[in-house]
């Protein structure tokens, strides 16, 4: 099912909603519909496949994603944050395409072979003033959105996402119509990642209004949610920790937030506890998934964040560092490296399989041909259902023949009062194949004191042998810890 | 006519359309308003099958596994043989995106 139905239906059954409000301006979702269809209508006399899109969370970033959808084209967001170098090698991978860029980017995407490219205010001329498509253009098993993976390990890849992955993933999730008249989602996840298509065809099926911020800010964030009436919002755990603090400094609440939902990297258990103080009338949702399975595949809900919070077990306590349990939609499993399932409490990948996982990239599959796909996540599941995930495989350290998961080390660091951030992962070792490093943002702890710290809360084997410190640790845009690059300038910096 | 994931079907007695979500096990004859669905126009609504089609709800007939959402709402309602497709259960899952 092409995900522009999903659309027309809000079109049809709530037109007159407000889809889309940013900073001067709204539209309908018959409004948005329209908009739509035009774009369509136009983009079917311009040259290439496909529709590359290069900008922020405007209102242009949903026209062109379902005016793609109705012509037929796959909806390619890529990263406007990009070095020129990186962007125009990205971009001239989807060539024969119709490039369609924020105006300030224009000249960074000049002259790339197979590229037409013109200006959003150009595309936005053509969603108002064209013949609107008469049809959609139906096709089996067509491709909906490309989405460039993050690449936090190598050149990135180009994940196919079909229709029928991403409407599966949102006619079975969510209820058509379930917001209620008033409902207004912040959003502020850029157009290129994943979590940022989904909030768009979601938003749409609820009829939930977005609000969109073009560009994340806290101060900015703080102002729009509380003048534009944000009852829902969504952010990356980073933005999450900034929103915080700018509230604490401005000594403010968001009295209208009902619902904040969290995900696209690891959440500091520190920052959530906080967050859940702070906010006490906000429910909180963690969700986690991959681009690769069209956004969420396990939530940690509300009433399990509550539960966690209030608990004095400890098992129940820790579940407020878990993902949730997997959607019911689809099926989960942890395997071990030869792929066979195993029980709970025990650490190996985290496989998926169901109509929303895609699991494919172009020129390469990773889902098996009985449709499971393995993540790459390493990860348990309590004796509850409840998922822990433990960042990539490739960053488990393997120490002496002992697999250690960075992530269980790097929240023990945190708990301690002098850390501010905390980055572990594994630097080749003569004796042990490979030993644990940490990078830590911390004022007045010595590393002795550090080493005693996570030997008194986990296992001796799980002690940091190194630790260095910085002003801050890298991320990307969408908040993922970069541990390889740290890692990279540990080995540099380590050669003799 | 195959019912595959994705078909878009219209009812030939009202404004009805659904989009097949599940297909069936085995092949069948989804109906609206008693006459098949992407059939010819022409015959009436049979009055023992117009409790009408919702926009946007899920339907589903078990014994063969089908189910259908309703992209259009209209008079007609759905069946499968002459036996009435139920309507599916609400999703009680929280927001995440």
């Amino acid at each position: 099912m092409n995900v522009a139905l999903l659309l027309e239906m809000a079109a049809q059954g709530m037109g007159d909603r407000t889809a889309l409000r940013w900073p001067g301006g709204a539209l309908t979702f018959e409004e948005l519909y329209d908009r739509a269809r035009r774009a369509a209508g136009w983009l079917a006399g311009q040259p290439g496949d496909k529709l590359v899109y290069l900008g922020p969370n405007r209102p242009a970033f949903p026209v062109a994603l379902y005016g793609a959808a109705m012509a037929g084209r796959p909806f390619v967001p890529v990263n406007y944050r990009l070095k020129d170098e990186d962007l125009r090698r990205i971009v001239a991978r989807t060539a024969p395409a119709l490039l369609v860029a924020d105006d300030a980017e224009l000249e960074r995407v000049a002259g790339i072979e197979g590229l037409t490219a013109l200006s959003i205010s150009e595309f936005m001329a053509a969603a108002r003033g064209a013949e609107p498509i008469r049809e959609t253009v139906e096709q089996e098993d067509g491709i909906a959105v490309l989405l460039f993976t993050s690449g936090t390990t190598g050149e990135p890849k180009a994940a196919i996402l079909r229709h029928h992955n991403l409407s599966g993933y949102v006619i079975s999730t969510v209820e058509f119509m379930a917001s209620e008249d008033g409902e207004a989602a912040i959003v502020s996840v850029p157009p290129y990642h994943i979590a940022g298509i989904s909030a768009v065809l979601t938003a749409t099926y609820a009829g939930r209004t977005t609000i969109q911020l073009p560009h994340f800010d806290p101060e900015a964030w703080v102002s729009l949610a509380r003048e534009a009436g944000a009852t829902h919002a969504m952010v990356v755990p980073t933005m999450l920790k900034r929103i915080l603090e700018t509230l604490e400094a401005r000594g403010e609440t968001l009295p209208g937030l009902r619902h904040l939902s969290y995900g696209g990297g690891r959440m500091p258990t520190a920052v959530i506890e906080k967050a859940m103080a702070l906010l006490p009338h906000v429910d909180f949702v963690n969700a986690y998934g991959l681009t690769e399975t069209s956004s969420t595949i396990a939530v940690l809900g509300p009433d399990d964040h509550r539960e966690a919070f209030a608990s004095a077990d400890p098992s129940v306590r820790a579940r407020l560092g878990s993902v949730g349990r997997p959607l019911p939609v689809l099926e989960l499993d942890i395997r071990d490296e030869a792929g066979a399932p195993l029980p709970a409490g025990e650490k190996g990948e985290i496989w998926v399989r169901g109509e929303q996982v895609s699991g494919e990239y172009v020129g390469r599959k990773a889902v098996r041909d009985d449709g499971w796909f393995p993540t790459n996540d390493a990860g348990w599941m309590d004796e509850a259902g409840y998922l822990f995930v433990e960042g990539r495989l490739d960053d488990v350290i393997v120490r002496g023949g002992e697999n250690i998961a960075p992530g269980e080390i790097e929240d023990v660091l945190r708990l301690h009062p002098a850390v501010t951030d905390a980055a572990v992962f594994g630097a080749p070792d003569e004796e042990w194949g490979e030993k644990i490093v940490a990078v830590l943002v911390a004022d007045g702890a010595s590393e002795d004191e550090l080493q005693g710290w996570v030997r008194d809360r986990l296992r001796s084997t799980k002690v940091p042998q190194t630790i260095q410190f910085r002003g801050e640790l890298p991320y990307n845009d969408t908040g993922k810890l970069l541990r390889r690059t740290l890692k990279q300038e540990f080995v540099a910096g380590s050669r003799p | 006519m195959e019912l595959k994931p994705g078909t878009r079907l219209k009812s030939s007695v009202c404004d009805t359309e659904v989009v097949i979500v599940r297909p069936p096990r085995e092949q069948v004859t989804l109906e609206c308003g008693g006459a098949p669905m992407g059939g010819e126009a022409g015959a009436g609504l049979d009055a023992a099958h117009a409790e009408g089609t919702l926009l946007g709800k899920r339907y589903v007939h078990e014994p063969v596994g089908l189910e259908v959402l309703c992209v259009k709402p209209g008079k007609g309602s759905l069946s499968v043989a002459g036996t009435a497709l139920t309507l599916k259960d609400a999703k009680q899952l929280p927001s995440s995106d």
